[in-house]
């Protein structure tokens, strides 16, 4: 029961701290967001196989067994989520060169257009 | 060999694309390119065919047998969607040809993994798998979108990229809720399982159907979640734009595709009101679109609002779930993306002629290629506007008949009469002042954009072809929506599939 409750709030708090970060209006901070945010959801999809310990990920003959699916699904999951982490990175020190700050919001002058 | 032929629309772009970052010199990408889009034409008008036949064809990745591996399912809904796309990019490559891709070396690379991306979300049978299609064509798309690295489009694609960064969390989220409460991610598996939840079990699989609705309206720009459409699609190189305007579809096909199938009337009690989620904000999407038009100072804005307004045309009919509706809307949205498409290209012409005013609505002056470039706008507005001849009159009219009888039908056709009505408006305003409120003195030097203008009247031609055969593609959509409603046939199919040695 401990495990699931220190899980659940583990989830809750990484969730949390990355929405409100996400909401920032500096694009530093929306990247931590995203980050924290996809930390989240990565532990919540390896969770929605069930939390066992000290089990076979293969379905055994005595019934219990972790789920694996549920591993590749998370191994995927952080593969693509650490490639689009790496592009946002990239993309907002561009945007830092380019605009010359690091605002959210676009510049009066930029809505102009 | 021809078993095979399903994975092919996935693996023949990724193989172009693959080569077409190693290949430099940019004519030999642009025959690669060109030559990758007619061949994935060519196997989606083999797979159309294949379809038309009535059946699911169901490819087992690896021989897994499903639910336990990764189907791709063929039917006719997926191959509509691979040959609309197909037929779009062809164009778009030859679009991009024109100038376009020596300002970016990997743009025709980029595109085979748009193409990709594009027809594995089209024929995937299972979630998680959707999710992966969705992230490729993402990823694309962002890279597409910063193409030509402007300040304006750098601004566009960090919005855009966080956005569709923060959808792609829900869908996870979705996704792994849906499997802690079925045990299995493979939609046909998961319309079984649907109706045999327990009461406890069903809230939180209703919640996760809710957040992949809210996901597949952001990638489709469904009311409220549509605010990173305009200054994306906007700002994006006009083939860029034109390639996008199949991105929204996938959104709604998503919709459509998963939906009826996993939340429709088969799962009983796990059912969701598909009416009551979407309609509303469809029909706040027409509005929120045509305001927009009105308000919009340059062609390209115009034409991403009514992007947006098609969106909205099509899910509040396909709202209606009925087979009549689901059709009208099917030949929308082949109409609306080819028509969408066009009018990009018109504006890439436009820009291309009026030098450092691009498509801002302002008295400038008289564009070198004026008639030719009024002549495809004026066809192009008719066609995305509704007025006959061309495909949107024939679109519109089925819209409006499909929904007749029904109790929402007074609302579909205000809206949909009322919005048609404002983007006539806007593009005839949009049209005076580009091509009759001009400077007597010629501008400067015209430009060669032989590709560009060739793309656009080859896409002119589809929109006229689509009108002209407006009866067969009409019969092909009203058996696709009876396929899409018949999910049983869906499920047998594909759980049918044994695992041969």
């Amino acid at each position: 029961m401990s495990m699931e409750l220190l899980t659940a709030v583990g989830v809750g708090v990484l969730a949390m701290a990355g929405v409100y970060l996400l909401l920032r209006a500096r694009m530093f901070s929306v990247l931590l967001g995203l980050t924290l945010l996809s930390y989240a959801i990565n532990v919540f999809v390896f969770a929605s196989g069930r939390l066992r310990v000290g089990m076979p990920p293969i379905v055994g003959s005595h019934g219990d067994y972790a789920d694996p699916l549920a591993q590749a699904l998370v191994l995927t999951a952080i593969v693509i989520g650490f490639a689009m982490t790496a592009f946002v990175v990239v993309l907002a020190i561009a945007a830092h060169v380019r605009l010359g700050h690091d605002r959210v919001e676009p510049d009066a002058e930029e809505m102009d257009r | 060999m021809i078993a095979h032929l399903v994975v092919a629309p996935v693996l023949l772009p990724a193989f172009a694309a693959a080569v077409l970052v190693l290949v430099r010199p940019v004519r030999l990408q642009r025959a690669l390119s060109l030559a990758a889009c007619a061949g994935v034409l060519a196997v989606a008008l083999l797979l159309f065919a294949q379809a038309d036949r009535g059946l699911h064809v169901v490819y087992a990745l690896g021989n897994w047998r499903p639910p336990f591996g990764i189907v791709l399912v063929l039917d006719r809904l997926s191959a509509l969607m691979l040959l609309l796309t197909a037929l779009l990019a062809l164009p778009v490559s030859l679009a991009m040809s024109d100038a376009e891709d020596e300002r970016g070396p990997y743009l025709h690379s980029l595109l085979q993994f748009q193409l990709m991306g594009l027809n594995g979300a089209f024929l995937t049978g299972d979630l998680f798998n959707l999710f992966v299609f969705f992230e490729i064509l993402l990823i694309a798309s962002y890279c597409l979108l910063l193409h030509g690295q402007g300040a304006a489009q750098l601004r566009a694609a960090l919005h855009y990229v966080v956005v569709n960064l923060v959808g792609s969390s829900l869908f996870l989220i979705a996704v792994a809720l849906l499997y802690a409460m079925t045990g299995t991610l493979n939609m046909a598996d998961l319309a079984v399982r649907m109706p045999q939840l327990q009461d406890s079990e069903r809230v939180l699989a209703h919640s996760a159907a809710l957040m992949l609705l809210a996901v597949f309206a952001l990638k489709a720009a469904l009311f409220p979640l549509f605010l990173w459409l305009a200054p994306a699609y906007s700002n994006a190189a006009a083939p860029v734009a034109a390639l996008f305007a199949v991105m929204t579809k996938v959104g709604i096909y998503a919709i459509v595709r998963v939906c009826p199938l996993v939340f429709g009337a088969a799962a009983g009690e796990s059912a969701l009101d598909l009416r009551l989620w979407l309609l509303p904000p469809a029909l706040a999407t027409m509005a929120c679109g045509a305001l927009a038009m009105l308000a919009s100072r340059r062609l390209g804005g115009m034409a991403a609002q009514l992007t947006l307004l098609s969106v909205g045309t099509t899910l509040a009919v396909a709202a209606l779930a009925s087979q009549a509706a689901l059709s009208a809307a099917l030949y929308y949205l082949a109409h609306s993306t080819l028509a969408g498409a066009l009018l990009f290209l018109v504006c890439g012409l436009v820009r291309a002629q009026r030098g450092d005013l691009g498509d801002l609505l302002r008295r400038g002056a008289r564009m070198p290629n004026a008639q030719s470039t009024a002549l495809l706008f004026l066809a192009s507005a008719l066609a995305v506007t509704g007025i006959p001849p061309l495909s949107g009159f024939i679109a519109k009219a089925m819209l409006m008949q499909a929904s007749t009888g029904d109790a929402a039908m007074p609302w579909i056709w205000t809206f949909l009469l009322v919005t048609s009505f404002i983007a006539i408006l806007t593009l005839m305003r949009g049209g005076i002042v580009l091509f009759w409120m001009v400077r007597s003195t010629p501008g400067a030097h015209a430009p060669v954009c032989g590709r560009l203008a060739a793309a656009t009247i080859s896409l002119l031609i589809l929109a006229v072809l689509l009108s002209v055969f407006s009866a067969p593609v009409k019969r092909f959509t009203d058996a696709t929506a009876v396929q899409i409603i018949d999910t049983e046939a869906y499920v047998r199919a594909v759980l049918a599939v044994g695992g041969r040695p």
